[in-house]
């Protein structure tokens, strides 16, 4: 996103940031329930969508609020919903159908410590696998991490555009100080709203009729002559069950995956920084990689070769980028508010060519640059 | 086929999935003759839940949705909202919508958002193979209520009326007609709208609970448990007692609509009211 001169500076927290992101995207229906630390999210969206030709709705629970969102995005609208670790736990089986029926959503986690109710007032990383693997069977999401207020506005805004075009459920995960941090965020003036592409309206037109490259061709809509067959069973090309029907369902299943995983490449989207003659690399995301990258700027006054990749598409894993930089350093540091669940990711990318230490962190707690400094001391020459 | 099945059924989806003698392709054809009458197919957006009554919008070639279980509501009221426009059907069984979906259905008739809910009440669930439902009697076996059922069953449109539906009506699948007629005047209303259609079910309830799988028998059964509404104003409470009433039992006209209270609500906030 272009930080011209033609942008308007707001000082905004991330919650905010996030619901400005969505109104920029063109997004005009949320269905949503409260929870802390996401209530934000829907106060701002309450607030803008009416005025905005939009739909803002308060839901009886979560599993209303996804599949409201669902129904809102088969019905024409950009469509999201927004959450904390036990309202996206209840939102799972919408989440899984939405995959499985090719649904265009968004889904906002502003994380809190977990697990169960958790920590409800205290930040964490602990759903990244629950984004991944949260619901049922097997499929696949796309899901984006800002680690800023002004990531959190463009990513919000970049997660529709994926949305509609990979046809799949996008997730924003921020985290509790993110969605409360102010900050500034540059908002480009002119901003365009994300446009769906149409399918083409043929005689006997088949809901589910993908491309060579998995996708399919746009995202209609109820009531624009398409006659669609939307089913969360297992389908033919034209929506009809295929339960019976071992190979039909093995196709749609690897499809589904395929479409996302097929495309990681295109759906890469890392800060890369001081890497080209670092010894050690520090692989961040969200929260942690603000000290993670205000550590590494010290080190580097001093010049100590330590570089960075700060990820912003977590989901695909940039597994072919870790692995490349693997080759190049002795040791990685993955710091995470969670109990490693990335540094599993990495190991597996990094395949034996380095060292992976974690940096855990639980409690609600964000690591400190000092810290990172000293995991980073530790490791830098040996 | 029939004119009228020629015209609306998808064809690609048949056979159906149900049972000989089973009441939801009554009640499919009942919601396509009210259909036809309004020449509204291209305006329809139809919902179904899960279980045997949940199938019965995938038979239509139509926009349609076979969602989650007990969720259908949550689906109709984003497809209602989306576009206010759109007539939104919405079929379900008695497990699906008051059972698993039960909140749910609290709280779109609360809402009085304008939709159409087709309440396929079988007393069982029928596709998981006979278990005892929210509306099944008590006393009645089941494959999960053995030695009879010791809970009371549900009564939709007395939680209908509660919660604020404004149009609620109920008749059995033995009854076409004038459940045609219900679905009808339920689509036409701008509100939360309930047809309940009692529904035999000769596979799980007749074998299981009624020891037969005769579907006229079933019906008739069924039949011999309701009172009409006209019948129940004069009855004694003796009389009345345990039966369900059938026919129009709600109707009003007065109450706002959900997507036109929220076009108030816009008003409101831009000032333009």
């Amino acid at each position: 996103m272009e930080k011209g001169n033609n942008t308007k500076v707001k000082i905004l927290p991330g919650n905010e940031a996030v619901a400005d992101g969505a109104i920029a995207a063109g997004c005009r229906f949320f269905a949503g329930y409260p929870i802390t630390p996401a209530t934000e999210v829907a106060e701002s969206l309450a607030e803008k969508l009416p005025v905005n030709d939009g739909v803002f709705m308060q839901m009886e629970d979560e599993i209303s609020s996804v599949c409201t969102t669902i129904g809102a995005s088969f019905g024409g609208m950009l469509a999201c919903t927004a959450s904390s670790g036990p309202g996206i736990t209840l939102m799972q089986e919408g989440i899984g159908y939405a995959a499985t029926v090719e649904a265009p959503i968004v889904v906002i986690n502003v994380m809190r410590g977990g697990p169960s109710t958790g920590m409800p007032t205290a930040a964490g990383q602990q759903d990244i696998y629950q984004a991944k693997y949260g619901s049922h069977g097997d499929y696949q999401i796309i899901a984006l991490m800002p680690s800023t207020c002004q990531e959190a506005f463009e990513l919000t805004y970049k997660a529709f555009g994926l949305a509609q075009k990979y046809r799949v459920p996008v997730y924003v995960l921020t985290d509790e100080i993110i969605g409360h941090t102010r900050e500034k965020v540059h908002i480009p003036e002119g901003l365009k709203p994300i446009e769906r592409k149409k399918p083409e309206l043929k005689k006997d037109f088949k809901s589910y009729e993908a491309g060579p490259d998995g996708l399919l061709d746009g995202m209609p809509a109820f009531n624009e002559g398409y006659n669609l067959l939307i089913d969360g069973q297992l389908h033919k090309e034209d929506g009809n069950r295929a339960g019976h029907l071992p190979d039909v369902c093995d196709k749609l299943t690897r499809r589904i995956n395929n479409k996302i995983t097929d495309h990681a490449q295109d759906l890469y989207d890392c800060e890369e920084m001081f890497l080209e003659d670092a010894e050690v690399a520090v692989v961040c995301f969200g929260s942690p990689a603000r000290p993670a990258i205000r550590a590494i700027k010290e080190l580097r006054k001093e010049g100590k070769k330590v570089g960075c990749l700060k990820i912003r598409t977590i989901w695909p894993f940039p597994e072919n980028k870790v692995n490349e930089i693997a080759k190049k350093v002795h040791t990685i540091i993955v710091p995470e508010m969670n109990m490693g669940q990335v540094t599993q990711e990495v190991q597996r990318a990094v395949a034996g060519n380095a060292k992976v230490f974690s940096m855990t962190l639980l409690g609600g707690l964000l690591h400190t640059p000092q810290d990172i400094m000293t995991e980073i001391e530790k490791r830098i020459g040996k | 086929m029939n004119p009228i099945g020629e015209k609306y059924l998808r064809k690609s989806a048949l056979p159906s999935i149900w049972c000989p003698g089973c009441g939801s392709g009554t009640v499919l054809s009942a919601a396509l003759r009210a259909i036809d009458e309004l020449n509204i197919i291209d305006k329809v957006g139809l919902v179904g839940g899960i279980g045997c009554a949940g199938w019965i919008p995938v038979y239509i070639n139509a926009d349609v949705m076979h969602t989650l279980h007990g969720r259908t509501l949550p689906f109709a009221t984003g497809l209602k909202m989306s576009d206010p426009q759109r007539k939104v059907i919405v079929f379900s069984g008695d497990g699906d919508c008051l059972g698993i979906g039960g909140n749910h259905f609290i709280h779109t008739a609360r809402r009085n958002i304008d939709m159409t809910v087709i309440l396929v009440n079988n007393q069982i669930y029928g596709m998981t193979g006979g278990q005892v439902s929210p509306c099944t009697p008590s006393i009645a076996k089941s494959k999960t209520s053995v030695f009879g059922n010791p809970e009371k069953p549900f009564d939709s449109t007395e939680i209908a009326k509660a919660a604020g539906a404004t149009y609620i009506a109920r008749w059995s699948t033995g009854q076409p007609i004038q459940l045609a007629r219900a679905i009808k005047e339920a689509i036409e209303h701008n509100g939360f709208s309930l047809v309940e259609a009692l529904s035999q079910c000769p596979t799980q309830a007749g074998r299981v609970t009624h020891g037969m799988a005769d579907p006229t028998k079933l019906l008739n059964l069924l039949r011999s448990n309701t009172i009409s509404v006209k019948k129940a104003q004069k009855a004694t409470e003796e009389e009345r007692a345990g039966k369900l009433l059938i026919g129009t039992i709600y109707n009003n006209d007065e109450e706002i609509e959900f997507s036109d209270s929220y076009k108030t609500m816009v008003a409101r906030a831009t000032g333009s009211e």
